[in-house]
């Protein structure tokens, strides 16, 4: 079903959306950015201090926040840059990382988002929280402008989170060690909720567990890779089985 | 440290990457709505690529000293956190909390 958004107070649709309509939407959008940002924060300060903790300038947290915007692997990114991995290397980490972003496009809803700048933000900042907020069933209604609000809203959070802990790493005590578990914190919750969403669906994530261990025992080298890959086969022999099967029919 | 042309060649490295991965997709969306494969794919590959990603996280666990204990009781109070009030920043939050407790002194280096 699609739902054609109210026809409002004034209608020029070749015209500029004018400044008055932009603060009910940004309001609303801050409101739906809330509870994201009660992880993106935290987590956003723990980022920053372990940059600091590295022994890398502060500002880099801000740039690498702002510009690559996508938490997990801007973890990994610090790991990577302090053993001066060459540029090659981290190219392909942030490709293996982040090729699940590529599923995202299927149902993120960029057609309602105008303007070609606008667009490019949308997908700039499509993390995976946005994604999540974004492609729900709540979301069926929102007008383009108040997702893209909110995607400004958890690009804030999380910049802002990793430059106030960047800035303070050097106040919390060398000693303070697993502060980078929020990240495992954050993966865990998004899986138990992804395990959740699918209902009953227990192969998946199973199968994804075995091909991780497998890629950890037989590759601990390119340890996501090798997962990736067996987990994306047994999904397809699945599919192909399935279908060859019909007792799903 | 590494150099600074290095730190911001990094930086632009990984979000040119990110972007593309982000935006191109789109380009694409005919056809890969129309596969049907994909469209399995794309309904269970979110689950497992978290479950990958948590186990990537643990990689290096140290499962023949006694710290190794750290992360796991943190990663069941995530998970139990979770289960138990389905509030996302709570269960990070707690987890989080457990193991820096445990990490930094219990268990320090």
């Amino acid at each position: 079903m699609h739902i054609s958004p109210p026809v409002g107070r004034d209608a020029s649709p070749s015209m500029a959306v004018p400044p008055s309509r932009s603060p009910s939407e940004a309001r609303a959008a801050l409101r739906d950015s809330a509870s994201v940002g009660l992880g993106f924060v935290p987590l956003g300060v723990a980022f920053g201090v372990l940059v600091a903790h590295s022994g890398i300038d502060w500002w880099w947290a801000t740039l690498s926040s702002a510009l690559v915007y996508g938490g997990s692997f801007e973890f990994l990114l610090i790991g990577l840059v302090t053993a001066a991995v060459p540029l090659a290397s981290i190219a392909v980490s942030a490709f293996l990382v982040n090729v699940r972003h590529v599923f995202y496009a299927l149902s993120f809803p960029l057609d309602r988002v105008r303007g070609r700048l606008g667009r490019a933000y949308g997908t700039f900042a499509l993390c995976d929280e946005a994604y999540a907020l974004t492609a729900g069933e709540r979301a069926r209604a929102w007008s383009g402008r108040r997702i893209l609000w909110l995607q400004l809203f958890m690009h804030l959070y999380w910049a802002g989170g990793a430059t106030a802990g960047a800035l303070l790493g050097s106040l919390v005590p060398d000693r303070v060690q697993g502060l980078d578990f929020a990240l495992t914190a954050l993966f865990t919750v998004l899986a138990l909720e992804a395990v959740r969403d699918r209902r009953g669906d227990l192969p998946t994530p199973v199968l994804a567990l075995l091909g991780a261990l497998a890629a950890r025992l037989l590759f601990p080298g390119s340890l996501l890779l090798a997962a990736f890959a067996l987990f994306t086969a047994g999904l397809l022999a699945r599919h192909l089985t399935t279908k060859d099967n019909p007792r799903h029919a | 440290m590494p150099d600074t042309p290095y730190l911001v060649a990094a930086v632009l490295v990984s979000a040119a990457v990110t972007w593309g991965l982000r935006a191109l997709p789109f380009a694409a969306l005919g056809r890969l709505r129309a596969s049907r494969t994909v469209g399995y794919l794309q309904s269970r590959m979110p689950a497992g690529i978290m479950v990958i990603l948590v186990v990537y996280c643990l990689r290096d666990l140290p499962v023949t000293r006694t710290a190794v204990l750290a992360p796991l009781a943190a990663l069941a109070v995530t998970v139990g956190v979770h289960l138990w009030r389905r509030n996302a920043p709570l269960s990070i939050l707690a987890g989080t909390a457990v193991d820096v407790a445990l990490a930094s002194t219990v268990f320090a280096h």
